[in-house]
């Protein structure tokens, strides 16, 4: 072990000039949550790459230590320990789930390393703990823009269907729970396993609920494309909305074009790029990151890619201005982020609020003739 | 010395002197979970080794183990400490309710039997969210041992205190585990595992000896959730997951599933292969599929009973 040091002190002292920034990731790129973690360690890599042709941060370039955690916490617990204890990392960008992230962000804490989830749930940072960001609005937030869509269209009574996975399960109770402030009663409230192939049973019975004037479906994966093809096949005529798991075009190709018809979710900016408005202080972020995450990779971006980008972005911005690259100072330059526009919405954090995003951040969007198109 | 205790010995040398080698305290991680998987491995063995049943779902008793100190602190009051022992024993009552009438039958029906079960806790795990949280998972309170030590004098970080505690918690399953094999019990587990028929005819009552094995594999495994729950601080449903499950077994029968040693080799092989490979991540399927299909080719037995024989061979 002494030589060990000797020679990493012998190489430091040697190569003054070679300084570099590590950061770390562990990122769910294989397993059951492959479909968000793929696109978000492809979007990491290809950003470090193109800091670093730039000439990094401060001159000094970023390295980047990702595992793959496979969607295991017990894993994603071990690979944030190494990333600390054995790499050595400034910060880490991370944790695809739910699961994931709250096992990175003990570590992290503990080791006092800024972390930047990129999962959804409110507990990552409900309550604030100093150094666990994250990039993803919340499942309520997700509901109460749909509320808010429907309270302007003036539908008070809803039949939810819902996915039981932890992504579908958690924002079925964030949605009951603001309900009432948008004068919505929920008037059914059916589940579905995540690897159901029909949920014509309770669409039927949400049909027949009297008085109900929207359907609501809280899920990710290939759930919601089913009830979207069951909605048509039942020729169930109410509006139809989605959460902001389905928010990419996967959705649209597995629901069928024809099926997805006027059906409204909450997405991101993402989406839409070419129907933002000039003068929009997302549009030059989406443009770039759109075009240059399509030619690298040759398929379509996706709401999950672009969280890793921002929380990349947050970070590397941190970094530059605290103009050092020790933790502490991270942690604060982070939280001191103002108007920072980026692919989800546009960051501003304090003290108190760790996830930077507010209702803005979403657009309501319709699925026209297999396309997505903002509503007004 | 005794086998026995030669193997009781190197183990206790290996926990104690490989911090020396460690270039990081990450390590002090990977041991503290090689310790946990080979005490939950070392159960297999006495059930599979030595019983000769096969259980698939033995991560539902790790499950139960590991929820029991998620769960009793905060709803019952109890002690994480004393929460490990509740655990322990509603693993211990679950898994004779459900051997009691499989084991009476011959043949494989205790892998179908523990299977279901398996997924069924897992199931429940997930869906009772308003006691469980769901999938999300759940925070688990502090064991607080590690606080007494400070005050005692003993300041371990976190990573050496979980690698020191699971080292001589293991060392204590592999010391109970080898007593039980030498003893009347061990001897006639052996037996009906040798023949079930010879057994039966010198009066043996089988399905009870199985039944024991059953249990006592299953307070193991639920023994080592709770370890993972508590050093972990949080834990989900994955840890009963069927995958979990299969990692067990696959642990015992690559080091070799009649003996301690072998289960304990097999939990490090498997629990550092994925650390080693993460270079080609891609590519860890693949390698721990050719491992095992080696080691089944090669090394019939497992590692280490398969070595050991060789090197015993050659001096005779």
């Amino acid at each position: 072990m002494k030589t060990f040091l000797t020679t990493t002190a012998l190489i430091a002292l040697a190569l003054p000039a070679m300084a570099e920034i590590k950061l770390g990731a562990s990122i769910s790129a294989t397993g059951p949550a492959a479909f968000l973690g793929d696109p978000e360690l492809k979007t990491l890599e290809m950003l470090v790459e193109d800091l670093n042709a730039k000439g990094g941060i401060n001159g000094e370039e970023v390295v980047l230590v990702a595992y793959d955690d496979n969607g295991d916490p017990n894993k994603a617990r071990t690979f944030a320990t190494r990333l600390v204890e054995d790499d050595e990392v400034v910060a880490i960008i991370g944790g695809t789930t739910t699961g994931t992230s709250m096992s990175i962000l003990a570590v992290a804490e503990d080791a006092e390393i800024p972390f930047i989830s990129l999962a959804g749930a409110i507990d990552i940072i409900d309550p604030v703990k100093p150094f666990t960001f994250k990039t993803p609005h919340t499942d309520r937030m997700a509901c109460q823009k749909i509320f808010e869509d429907m309270q302007n269209r003036g539908f008070t009574k809803v039949g939810m269907i819902s996915g039981t996975d932890g992504f579908g399960a958690s924002m079925q109770a964030q949605c009951k729970s603001v309900a009432p402030d948008y004068g919505i009663e929920i008037v059914a409230d059916e589940t579905y396993d995540p690897k159901d192939a029909d949920m014509t049973a309770q669409l039927t019975k949400i049909r027949g609920v009297e008085g109900v004037q929207a359907i609501l479906n809280p899920g990710f994966g290939q759930g919601p494309s089913i009830v979207t093809r069951n909605v048509k096949q039942l020729a169930i005529d109410l509006p139809f909305y989605q959460s902001h798991g389905v928010a990419s075009d996967g959705f649209i190709d597995l629901a069928g074009a024809d099926a997805a018809e006027g059906v409204r979710l909450p997405g991101t900016a993402l989406l839409v790029a070419d129907l933002l408005a000039e003068d929009d202080p997302q549009k030059p972020v989406v443009d770039a990151y759109k075009a240059m995450f399509e030619a690298k990779t040759g398929t379509p971006v996706g709401t999950f890619g672009g969280y890793a980008h921002d929380a990349f972005l947050i970070m590397t911005d941190a970094i530059a201005r605290a103009g050092s690259a020790e933790p502490a100072a991270i942690r604060d330059a982070i939280e001191a982020t103002t108007g920072l526009a980026g692919t989800t919405g546009v960051y501003t954090f304090t003290a108190e609020d760790h996830l930077g995003l507010d209702l803005t951040a979403f657009r309501m969007l319709e699925i026209k003739g297999g396309k997505w198109t903002l509503v007004q | 010395m005794t086998p026995k205790n030669a193997t009781l010995l190197a183990l206790a040398i290996l926990i104690a002197l490989s911090p020396i080698f460690f270039p990081s305290s990450f390590y002090y991680r990977v041991g503290a979970l090689i310790f946990v998987n080979a005490l939950a491995v070392t159960g297999i063995v006495i059930l599979t080794g030595w019983a000769g049943q096969i259980s698939l779902g033995h991560a539902g008793f790790a499950g139960i183990g590991a929820y029991a100190c998620a769960l009793a602190p905060v709803h019952l009051g109890l002690h994480p400490a004393l929460a490990v022992l509740l655990g322990a024993l509603i693993s211990a009552v679950l898994a004779w309710l459900v051997g009691r009438p499989i084991l009476r039958l011959k043949g494989y029906y205790l892998a179908v039997a523990s299977l279901g079960m398996g997924i069924l806790i897992s199931m429940v795990l997930n869906n009772e969210r308003d006691l469980t949280r769901g999938p999300d998972g759940i925070d688990v309170p502090e064991l607080g041992l590690r606080a007494l030590l400070k005050d005692a004098g003993l300041d371990l970080s976190n990573g050496q205190f979980w690698y020191f505690f699971c080292g001589i918690v293991l060392i204590l399953g592999a010391w109970l585990a080898l007593n039980l094999r030498d003893s009347a019990t061990g001897r006639a587990l052996r037996a009906l595992h040798g023949s079930e028929v010879a057994a039966k005819t010198v009066g043996m009552d089988v399905a009870r000896l199985k039944l024991q094995a059953f249990v006592i594999s299953a307070v193991y495994a639920s023994i080592s959730g709770s370890l993972l729950a508590l050093q972990n601080k949080f834990i989900t449903p994955d840890v009963a997951g069927f995958m979990h499950s299969v990692e067990m077994v696959t642990m015992a029968v690559l080091g070799g599933v009649g003996s301690v040693a072998g289960a304990i080799f097999g939990a490090a092989v498997l629990t550092l292969l994925p650390q080693v490979l993460t270079v080609f991540a891609e590519y860890e399927q693949l390698v721990l599929g050719l491992v095992m299909v080696l080691v089944m080719i090669f090394l019939r037995e497992g590692v280490v009973p398969s070595i050991l024989r060789k090197i015993r061979g050659r001096g005779e």
